[in-house]
């Protein structure tokens, strides 16, 4: 690889090459052409995130009506098309609305009353080494148990119904909240914590001002996947035992359809549950983040 | 106070500079501290005795792991002596407290969930010093007086590492405390930096003549920030002289050495001593 950039003098053994000092004048910034130009509308289109997101889906859609039709089998994949004239007709007749408002009002009771327990818990293993041991033994136990294992004793102890769901619930979300918001207390620096007693709270005050939002990019993480898991478990436990709640949620939706092999329905409410995790994940925590952790540049 | 110490010799004129009250603000006393680590209980410090008066700057200058920001926490209540007393303005120091402001080191000191206004004004409400619209006011006076007015309301992580320390500053001075307790505050700042941070220090100092106790392992920060130096020995430190300094490094008449020279070659007179030691925070 001859350079003849570097053909210079060789220099002693060991040693850099001598060379020449020289100094020069910059160009001023006009007769550099481009110093700062705005992209053109193509580039800054191709810059969003959520375009080309959407055109990624556009391209599944339409694979997937492509497929269908040639499959030409409704009972097995319905086209594209049809599952959505079940979603517009099931919205339209007021029916997946209905059991969409089921859903999340038992998911709600259920999130509630887990976010109350895993806060006690929490609670706590922060006043004493006892509970903070209680907190890790229960966690570690029960953490790795799908929620949705306990549903055949949640029917024995709770009968069917609401209570044997949220029951269910409240284990999904729990342990996965208790245990991020108490490694996130941990994880709060000693100087913020030292800080916080240099002006005088002690106690709950500490808690509330210091340690709670110094811990909150991992209390929010601990709700993102508490209700990830709750979504997922309350829509498994609907489509065991869904009917008895009286009107039944989504997956009770799902179940029937089966039932009645109206597939497209069936593919219609499986979109509704997707619909309402992104809407929930992208819309509702993805705003608490931006006001809170990404603001505080806690987390990027 | 300082000549009843076992081997104190007195270098120059003794007497303090800034008029000194009848009575000393912080009095500490035969301290001992000592902390445990999961294998060892350590001695931090051995009987260090100084007294702080109002509106010096007094530094304590010792190798790493002398005990010096132990007796720095010690003095801000964090930790209890083994052996001796620490008392301000006569009542001895118990709990954290409002009364003495730390500034600590780290830049993580700052909530990042506040602005630089909503800092302030967060210890002054906390400590129940003050709230509302004064609280707000006492803000930002001091946040002008440290240059920082424009980034009122900017959250923490925007702003450079002497941007940071500087709030802790304006957060400390705002509590008006009767003694602020700063433990090597510039020592994560770049050399530049850190050197217009000392001279800020400095014209704070000329502005409200607080009481500040200074922690530093450097010989001329220690010079140039401090009135009173309290020179330490290393693990575990001890007291091993007190001198005056005037900022300027001046020759010494008697000795015909620079005081930074003189402290060197206290401080490392042991230094065989001093590279056997565990360094610890």
């Amino acid at each position: 690889m001859a350079d003849t950039r570097f053909a210079v003098p060789r220099p002693e053994a060991g040693l850099p090459p001598v060379r020449a000092e020289y100094v020069k004048d910059v160009v001023a910034g006009q007769d550099m052409g481009v110093v700062q130009a705005p992209l053109t509308i193509w580039q800054r289109l191709a810059n969003q995130g959520w375009l080309r997101k959407l055109l990624l889906l556009a391209a599944i859609a339409l694979t997937w009506e492509i497929y269908a039709q040639q499959l030409n089998n409704a009972l097995l994949v319905p086209t594209f098309s049809a599952t959505l004239d079940a979603l517009r007709e099931g919205i339209v007749s007021g029916e997946i609305p209905e059991k969409v408002v089921s859903s999340l009002q038992v998911l709600l009771k259920g999130y509630a009353l887990g976010l109350a327990l895993a806060m006690l818990l929490t609670g706590l293993a922060m006043m004493s080494k006892l509970g903070n041991d209680l907190l890790e033994t229960l966690t570690s136990a029960f953490n790795p148990l799908p929620a949705i294992a306990l549903l055949p004793l949640a029917l024995i102890w709770f009968g069917l119904g609401d209570r044997s769901i949220i029951f269910v619930l409240v284990h999904s979300v729990l342990w996965a909240v208790a245990l991020n918001t108490h490694s996130g207390f941990r994880s709060v620096s000693n100087t913020l914590r030292m800080v916080g007693r240099n002006y005088g709270l002690r106690g709950p005050r500490l808690i509330a001002r210091v340690l709670i939002p110094a811990a909150f990019p991992s209390i929010l993480t601990g709700l993102k996947i508490g209700w990830a898991f709750a979504w997922r478990t309350l829509i498994a436990a609907e489509l065991v035992f869904g009917v008895s709640s009286g009107r039944g949620g989504l997956g009770w939706y799902i179940y029937e359809h089966k039932n009645m092999l109206d597939i497209p329905a069936v593919f219609a409410g499986l979109f509704a549950v997707i619909l309402i995790g992104l809407i929930v994940e992208n819309l509702i925590f993805r705003n608490i983040e931006a006001a809170t952790v990404r603001r505080w540049g806690m987390q990027s | 106070m300082t000549t009843d110490m076992p081997g104190a010799r007195s270098f120059g004129p003794l007497p303090h500079p800034g008029e000194p009250g009848p009575q000393p603000l912080l009095q500490v006393d035969g301290v001992t501290l000592q902390y445990k680590t999961e294998k060892h209980l350590v001695t931090a410090t051995y009987r260090v005795s100084f007294d702080v008066y109002k509106a010096d700057r007094f530094v304590v200058l010792g190798p790493s792991g002398c005990g010096k920001s132990t007796l720095l926490k010690a003095a801000g209540g964090y930790m209890a002596p083994t052996e001796g007393s620490m008392r301000l303005k006569g009542v001895r120091i118990g709990e954290p407290g409002p009364d003495r402001v730390f500034v600590f080191q780290e830049f993580d000191q700052l909530l990042p969930w506040k602005t630089v206004k909503q800092n302030v004004t967060f210890a002054l409400q906390s400590s129940r010093k003050m709230r509302g619209r004064a609280a707000e006011e006492q803000a930002m006076r001091y946040i002008e007086k440290v240059n920082l007015g424009k980034f009122a309301n900017s959250y923490p992580h925007t702003l450079s590492g002497g941007m940071k320390q500087r709030v802790a500053i304006a957060r400390a001075l705002a509590m008006e405390p009767d003694i602020l307790l700063m433990d090597e505050p510039f020592a994560a700042l770049d050399a530049l930096t850190r050197r217009r941070m000392q001279e800020e220090l400095l014209r704070l100092w000329a502005d409200t003549h607080f009481t500040v106790l200074f922690v530093t392992h450097s010989i001329p920060e220690a010079v140039l920030i401090g009135n009173r130096i309290l020179l330490m020995s290393p693990h575990p430190g001890q007291v091993k002289g007190e001198l005056n300094s005037a900022g300027d490094d001046p020759v010494d008449p008697v000795s015909g050495r620079k005081l930074s020279d003189r402290i060197h070659e206290m401080l490392f007179a042991d230094r065989v001593e001093e590279q056997e030691v565990v360094p610890h925070g």
